[in-house]
């Protein structure tokens, strides 16, 4: 069995990912459109919220994925501090916008079915308002990859903001449950989940869980050996100019 | 280290950057307020601590791009990087002369602008306390965010971006004891919390600040 | 086929269209970069090889 740490060497990263990725690409399109369809069409309405519940098979996932992909960043950005694996510091750099994608679309989804059932677009409730802030730290990580020119200290510094945003982003969570139950104690605007969800909702939405997670890591593969061929680029211009 | 601390703040005075000018920015945004959402006095006293609060990380704000890029332009950071002294304590000093000409004045201006405000009186201690407390977080942050962003050029936007994220916690914790300050109620929890997040930024970003540096000057 | 959506049709069409439509952008950009990154790098590599 080799070595995890082989695919840090990013030709063989590159080789490996490009024959796996058909077939996660394959799985992908399957869970994500099949799920959708199955939730979009052949679900019951819910007793109460009707056919809003249908915006779950996209909120629910994209709002798991918008937390997870960021902590894989973070865990990305740790292995890069560590081990300085050129790979891993251009995963979590290619994987940042799709965090931003998915934060965003949880964001409007929930935006969207806000409006009917709790009579508002916004409300400065803690979840929401986390996601937000969560939103501003994808676009400030990302805007300091685009502002660097060197490749290296790009990835070192995003490295570190990644770390120290983790840790803001953790008690900005906190903070803001704080606030608002300071503001406004009775007013709880919560997303009746696990409780009551019947098998007819969750089996459907585990297949659009499946989808957008599958989505992700084909997408992440795609967009990291971008990285990987736009570095691979730069460095030979470079040298030509030096030539 | 005193040495480099005395220098910097007379820098800060002599070009005539920092001090005056966040002073002046945090009397203008409080000024604006009332043109901008009415001159009503119960409105006024009601938004007060948060307008305040949030006056006064702007204005911190303001100042923070001077905090490593003229040092880092002349090379006198490269200096310091080389010098007996630990980055980490550069870091720590720098922030700490940004709060001195920036952060200090800013709580010593608070009362006045408070009447301007129509802060209640009970909320007077409250606000000055917890900026106080805070102030030093927002400059120990802002300090990271300045390291961050010290090599590039017109990164002044882009460290606004950066940073303000990360003053959401001492925004709300600091906001939420001036708010039941004001209104009378119990602000100990709050306080503490806000407490917590400047001792433990303090303790925490320089080291974070100084191994952005080393990148930075590599 | 369209299933019933009663009242909030609206709501519902209109998040579904806005998330597919954020995603697809994404994954579009996301292959455009990579073909266009890809035959860029061919062609540096094959302008290194010519001149050894």
């Amino acid at each position: 069995m080799a070595s995890f740490w082989e695919y840090a060497n990013p030709l063989k990263f590159m080789r490996t990912t490009e024959r796996v990725l058909p077939f996660i690409t394959f799985a992908a399109v399957v869970c994500f459109v099949g799920g959708l369809i199955w939730g979009f069409f052949f679900t019951p309405d819910d007793y109460r919220q009707g056919s809003t519940v249908k915006i779950f098979y996209i909120h629910v996932p994209s709002a798991m994925m918008a937390i997870n992909i960021w902590v894989m960043m973070l865990v990305t950005s740790l292995i890069w501090i560590v081990r300085r694996h050129h790979v891993s510091a251009l995963a979590a750099r290619a994987a940042a916008p799709i965090g931003a994608v998915m934060t965003l679309v949880a964001l409007i989804t929930g935006a969207i079915w806000g409006q009917p059932m709790w009579g508002t677009w916004w409300a400065w409730d803690p979840r929401l308002t986390s996601f937000l802030i969560l939103f501003l730290f994808y676009l400030g990580y990302m805007a300091l990859w685009a502002a660097i020119d060197d490749d290296d200290t790009a990835a070192d510094l995003t490295a570190v903001l990644c770390l120290v945003g983790s840790v803001f982003a953790l008690l900005s969570r906190y903070a803001v449950n704080f606030w608002n139950q300071g503001l406004h104690q009775a007013a709880s605007l919560s997303l009746d989940k696990e409780e009551n969800v019947a098998d007819v909702f969750w089996y459907p939405a585990l297949v659009c869980i499946a989808g957008f997670v599958l989505l992700f890591v084909a997408l992440v593969i795609i967009r990291t050996n971008t990285e990987i061929r736009a570095r691979r680029m730069r460095a030979l211009m470079a040298r030509e100019r030096q030539a | 280290m005193s040495a480099l601390l005395i220098r910097d703040l007379r820098l800060a005075m002599r070009a005539g950057g920092g001090f005056g000018l966040g002073l002046s920015f945090f009397l203008i945004v409080v000024v604006l307020i009332p043109f901008g959402v009415g001159p009503e006095t119960a409105l006024l006293s009601k938004i007060a601590p948060g307008v305040l609060w949030v006056a006064a990380l702007l204005a911190c704000l303001l100042s923070l791009d001077r905090i490593f890029a003229l040092d880092f332009e002349d090379g006198s950071l490269d200096l310091l990087a080389t010098s007996p002294l630990p980055l980490e304590g550069v870091a720590a000093v720098k922030a700490l002369a940004h709060w001195l000409t920036t952060g200090l004045p800013l709580v010593l201006a608070a009362p006045v602008l408070g009447l301007l405000m129509s802060l209640p009186m009970a909320g007077f201690g409250p606000i000055v306390l917890s900026l106080l407390l805070g102030t030093p977080a927002l400059s120990v942050i802002g300090a990271f965010g300045a390291a961050l962003t010290v090599g590039i050029k017109r990164g002044g936007l882009l460290l606004s971006l950066l940073v303000l994220p990360l003053y959401v916690p001492t925004l709300i914790f600091g906001a939420e004891v001036a708010r039941r300050g004001a209104e009378g109620q119990d602000y100990m929890t709050p306080l503490l919390m806000l407490a917590g997040i400047s001792a433990a930024a303090l303790a925490l970003l320089p080291f974070a600040s100084a191994a952005v540096l080393r990148v930075n000057l590599r | 086929m369209m299933p019933d959506l009663g009242k909030y049709a609206a709501e519902v069409l209109s998040a579904y269209g806005v998330s597919l439509a954020l995603i697809f952008g994404l994954i579009w950009l996301s292959l455009a970069r990579a073909r266009r990154v890809k035959a860029e790098l061919a062609e540096v590599e094959g302008r290194r090889q010519k001149n050894g």
